[in-house]
């Protein structure tokens, strides 16, 4: 391996220079000759028959090109694809039509489209479509939708039924019964909207003369769109391009398909004219999937000392009106599967159903089943600590897998890879002074004052993931990752990954691996990604893959550069391979440094190739695949301390320790990024965002005006630490980094709420903490 | 997000300005239109024309008319902030501001804009009721001067004729102002005001109190001004005053904050706001 520092190094995100000063090519800035625009006229009504449509007037208004309904484009879409067929649960995909067809099953179900010359125009004419509609009965609530006598969204799926889902090792029946402590409650996991900066959107080009399409579209895996739009609109794979290569964040809301970027593409082929459209904040919020949304009932049994000895989940996982892409795999197997978090429980059962409602789709966000099993075990674990009468600290210690039992497989069939739990768990409580702040918060108390302290000590599941895995659960994709490491003759580098990258910083982190690994300098390797016409395949960003995955290709890939380059070195210093030392990019004669050859020198000499070593072949190019032979489980200790504020039910944050295990780190700069996001957007939900349904199925929070992002001044300083523990799973033993503050953070920040409410007798509330809430309840205890 | 067609108009005067609004009676004023843009980008209004009078001159500035200070109406909140008069003789309306949306909407929003808007959770209304403020306006007719506590007249309804441009802002009796400020409890996604206090203590023992967002429209707190006016600031006393804020008032709710709670909220802030006075 080349000694460079490049591993490990904070090196600045050179991606940032376009994206901070409008140089990036996001999708509306991509710009067509002859380019027309489209407006989504969209349901009113959560439910409702579409009677008529009348769109005579709108297409006679200036600049209207065509208006399409859904009955139009029948034969030139296919219906919106669901791509995770979950085996064995009597699984339901309903048509789920880009257009709705008759029906409407969701307010912003898209009923026609506008074609104009430009948006404005559209939107005038969209106004001017005439629909009629016969409102219907509308479910919005996952538990009231599965009960009888509820309004059906589909004749084919009884009960609004799509999936009931089941896993369990052991036996928990049993272990319930012999349990000396049994406790239950019932967690609303509440509905999230995700919020990326660039909207959704699509450019979709055909050439009738070439038969292609381009494609310049939001999308966190432009490969798996590819596939899905080739499916959908019948144009050859090898025909269509698809570039995403500046995308602006995602959160998983990018993973899916969507029907507004497949009509865009049908239209596209039908007038033989760019068709653009880009999502307005207020599409984004009705349209583009939500994440979350699980009411979970939860029974552990555990002995009197503290010890869990079985976990109960039965849920019920709101979807909205159709099964959006990846949908039926996150509270699924992204979710039951994590039951077992740090701790050893050796019985666990899951029974999840997947409901349809007349509400927005839900699909994997940041951290996608994973936050929702953290959240529901780390209360659970607290609820166990109140009821043993032990510190929440050592009610944990007492479960952990132990650093000598790795690789451990839990109930739920998983084999988590390395860990040392008390490690990150005693830095975190080292740095947040814990003994101090119990004493200070009983002062407090005595003062009537409410400071509280929360833990999460989480573990989840990174670097989606093996193949066969994939294919076991049903995922209709293999999970491998591919690179491409091109050594120009100048010795300059053009890296292609499968990766998508949409604002976590790998063009940076990926050229400090290839620097690291073949001594080419950093400002030499070019990381290209996103471009379905460059790279050879991808499946994308999302799961916490990109580097642990993706990365691994790159690294095998540029060491197989490496070994290459050596043979030719040997070969110009008439010497043998097992005689050339590398470091540094510089290959030298063992014992005689000063007979070397650089890799640039090499580079020039294999593409050359006047010269060539004994069967090898010119150039200096490696493609590599690589499926991961497991998954990665990054671990560690989040920390909140908070005040509540009695009078108002205000929440302050005063402390926020992170002792995150991700092994080795890439660049620690990016990695404290990625942690202080995630954390910012766990404790999001903890305190402040909610998706709201009225009884009709409006969605009452549906602007940034209602639903809370948190801003700048919302979210508390953060202190991050690290322990490291390496993976055997990938070359460069990390584990990823992109989701673990979503995960960890929600369950430390409501646990410190709990916490510090504890005196008043409140065991457990649900999220969100708005100070209402809170004020409500310490008025409901005080008053009784 | 995509506005309906609309007339864009830059008068270069107040009278042009009336001219305009009496040829075009579907059309709105544009005073930094923060408020105004975003509801006709959801196509919730959709004015024939806007008359946009923020760069009028006469109505930008902050200037002193004796004892009363005068704020043009155009003054953005930024160049309020940044007004040497208004840092060193009414800091309350820097903490006021300061409370204003973000950088953005404080860079365009008008202190005129904000009163013509009446918006039930907009912080100016407050603080300039506490303060006995006057808004001055320019009609067909010739100019008014009304107080504050007539022009906030309802829930988007000023004391205003469609014709009619508000053009001064006018604080008197700056030299009897003791201490003032304004405090408020923002909703976290919108940044409005859940409740907003404006409060002011003259040198002659006047306690001036008002109220913004969990009331319809901005309002004095007047059961609290008689029971604390004279009276020491002492804790007891300033506890007993701000029980009676919610006295003789009708609270709004909605989603994010219900009636109770803002009434609730109307007390605490309302002892914050006299504590701060002390």
């Amino acid at each position: 391996m080349a000694v460079t520092r490049m591993f490990g190094a904070s090196v600045k995100r050179r991606e940032d220079a376009r994206m901070m000063t409008g140089r990036a090519h996001y999708t509306d800035d991509v710009r067509r000759n002859h380019t027309v625009h489209m407006s989504v006229v969209r349901s009113p009504y959560a439910h409702a028959n579409i009677t008529n449509i009348d769109s005579s007037e709108a297409a006679q208004m200036p600049g209207v090109v065509g208006v399409f309904t859904g009955a139009d484009l029948v034969d030139d879409v296919a219906p919106v694809p669901c791509a995770w067929l979950l085996p064995d649960c009597n699984l339901k995909v309903p048509e789920y039509r880009a257009i709705a067809v008759d029906k409407a099953r969701f307010v912003g179900d898209p009923v026609a489209v506008v074609i104009a010359e430009d948006r404005y125009q559209a939107e005038d004419a969209a106004d001017a479509v005439k629909v009629s509609y016969e409102p219907l009965d509308v479910v919005t609530n996952q538990e009231a939708a599965v009960k009888d006598g509820a309004p059906q969204l589909y004749d084919d799926v009884p009960n609004n039924l799509a999936f009931q889902w089941k896993l369990s090792g052991g036996n928990f029946e049993e272990a319930n019964q012999s349990a000396d402590i049994r406790i239950s409650q019932r967690f609303v996991n509440q509905r999230l909207i995700p919020n990326a900066m660039e909207t959704r959107g699509v450019l979709a080009d055909y050439n009738p003369g070439s038969g292609s399409l381009e494609v310049w579209l939001t999308s966190q895996n432009p490969h798996i769109h590819r596939l899905l739009l080739s499916a959908v609109t019948g144009i050859p794979e090898m025909n269509i391009r698809v570039d995403s290569t500046d995308v602006g964040g995602g959160f998983g809301s990018k993973i899916p398909l969507y029907g507004g970027e497949m009509i865009a593409c049908g239209i596209a082929k039908k007038l033989g004219k760019p068709v653009k459209w880009m999502e307005s904040r207020r599409e984004n919020y009705v349209t583009t999937a939500h994440g979350r949304d699980h009411i979970d009932y939860v029974d552990l049994a555990a002995t009197s000392d503290g010890k869990i000895t079985g976990i109960r989940v039965e849920a019920y996982a709101n979807h909205g009106a159709y099964l959006s892409t990846a949908a039926p795999g996150v509270p699924t197997w992204l979710f039951g599967t994590m039951l077992s978090g740090p701790y050893k429980i050796p019985n666990i059962e899951c029974t999840m159903n997947g409901v349809l409602t007349n509400t927005t789709t839900t699909d994997a966000y940041r951290g996608a089943g994973r936050p929702e099993a953290t959240y529901l075990l780390e209360r659970m674990m607290d609820l166990l600590a109140k009821e043993t009468g032990l510190d929440p600290v050592e009610v944990r210690r007492r479960n952990f897998i132990q650093p000598d039992e790795f690789p451990y497989t839990v109930a739920t069939t998983l084999q988590y890879d390395s860990g040392n739990y008390d490690a990150a768990l005693d830095q975190a409580l080292e740095m947040v002074g814990y003994e101090e702040l119990r004493k200070k918060q009983e002062d407090l108390r005595s003062q009537g004052r409410y400071l509280g302290i929360g833990f999460s000590t989480y573990v989840e599941v990174c670097g989606l993931a093996p193949s066969s895995a994939a294919g076991m659960m049903g995922f209709q994709g293999g999970l491998w990752e591919s690179a491409t490491v091109r050594v120009h003759p100048s010795g300059k580098a053009t890296v292609l990954t499968g990766a998508s990258p949409h604002g976590q910083g790998e063009e940076t982190t990926f050229a400090q691996l290839v620097s690291h690994e073949t001594g080419i300098p950093f400002h030499d390797i070019e990381i290209v990604h996103g471009d379905t016409d460059r790279i050879p395949f991808g499946w994308g960003t999302y799961g916490s893959r990109s580097t642990a995955v993706g990365g691994s290709a790159i690294v095998y890939a540029s060491r197989n550069i490496v070994e290459k380059a050596k043979r030719f070195a040997a070969h110009m210093l008439e010497s043998s391979p097992e005689d050339i030392d590398f470091n540094d990019g510089v290959f030298s004669v063992k014992g005689s440094p000063e007979r070397s050859k650089t890799i640039q020198d090499v580079a020039l000499a294999a593409h050359l190739a006047w010269d060539l070593p004994e069967g090898e072949k010119p150039g200096l190019e490696d493609s590599y695949f690589f499926d991961p032979t497991n998954f990665t489980f990054p671990f560690g200790t989040h920390i909140c301390v908070v005040e509540v504020d009695a009078e108002t039910g205000t929440t302050e944050v005063q402390k926020y320790v992170a002792v995150d295990d991700l092994g080795n780190v890439i660049n620690p700069m990016i990695v404290d990024g990625q942690v202080h996001g995630g954390i910012a957007q766990g404790l999001a939900q903890a305190l402040y965002e909610y998706a709201a349904y009225d009884e009709g199925g409006q969605l009452l929070t549906g602007s940034m005006m209602d639903y809370c992002v948190p801003k700048f001044e919302h979210i508390p300083h953060m202190d991050v630490g690290r322990t490291v523990t390496t993976t055997p799973v990938n070359p460069m033993g990390l584990k990823g980094a992109g989701e673990t503050g979503t995960i960890a953070s929600t369950p430390a920040v409501v646990n410190a709420i709990i916490d510090a409410l504890s005196p008043l007798g409140i065991k457990h509330m649900d999220m969100p903490f708005t100070p209402q809430r809170v004020w409500e309840a310490i008025q409901e205890r005080k008053g009784s | 997000m995509y506005p309906a067609e609309f007339d864009y108009h830059r008068p270069e005067s107040v009278s042009d300005a009336i001219k305009l609004l009496q040829e075009n009676p579907e059309a709105k004023l544009l005073a930094g239109g923060h408020s105004l843009l975003p509801v006709m980008k959801l196509r919730l209004a959709q004015p024939s024309a806007l008359v946009d009078i923020s760069r009028i001159s006469d109505l930008k500035g902050v200037r002193e008319d004796g004892d009363t200070i005068v704020i043009g109406a155009m003054t953005t909140y930024s160049e309020l902030m940044g007004s040497d008069v208004i840092k060193q003789k009414l800091p309350c309306l820097i903490d006021a501001a300061d409370n204003v949306g973000d950088v953005q909407v404080r860079n365009m929003g008008t202190i005129g804009g904000a009163c013509a808007h009446c918006d039930p959770a907009s912080d100016f209304p407050a603080i300039l009721l506490a303060l006995e403020s006057e808004i001055k306006s320019v009609g067909p007719n010739g100019e008014r001067t009304q107080s504050s506590s007539e022009f906030f007249m309802d829930m988007f309804t000023p004391k205003l004729e469609p014709d009619e441009v508000v053009t001064e802002i006018r604080i008197p009796n700056v030299s009897n102002i003791a201490k003032a400020t304004y405090i408020k409890f923002a909703h976290p996604a919108s940044g409005y005001a859940i409740v907003g206090i404006g409060a002011v203590r003259t040198n002659d023992g006047n306690v001036q109190l008002s109220v913004t967002g969990s009331v319809p429209i901005a309002a004095r707190l007047s059961a609290v001004e008689s029971e604390i006016s004279g009276k020491d600031l002492s804790d007891d006393n300033i506890k007993a005053a701000a029980e009676k804020a919610t006295e003789g008032l009708d609270f709004v709710g909605d989603i994010h904050a219900s009636d109770e709670y803002r009434a609730h909220l109307t007390k605490v802030y309302a002892r914050r706001a006299l504590e701060s006075l002390k």
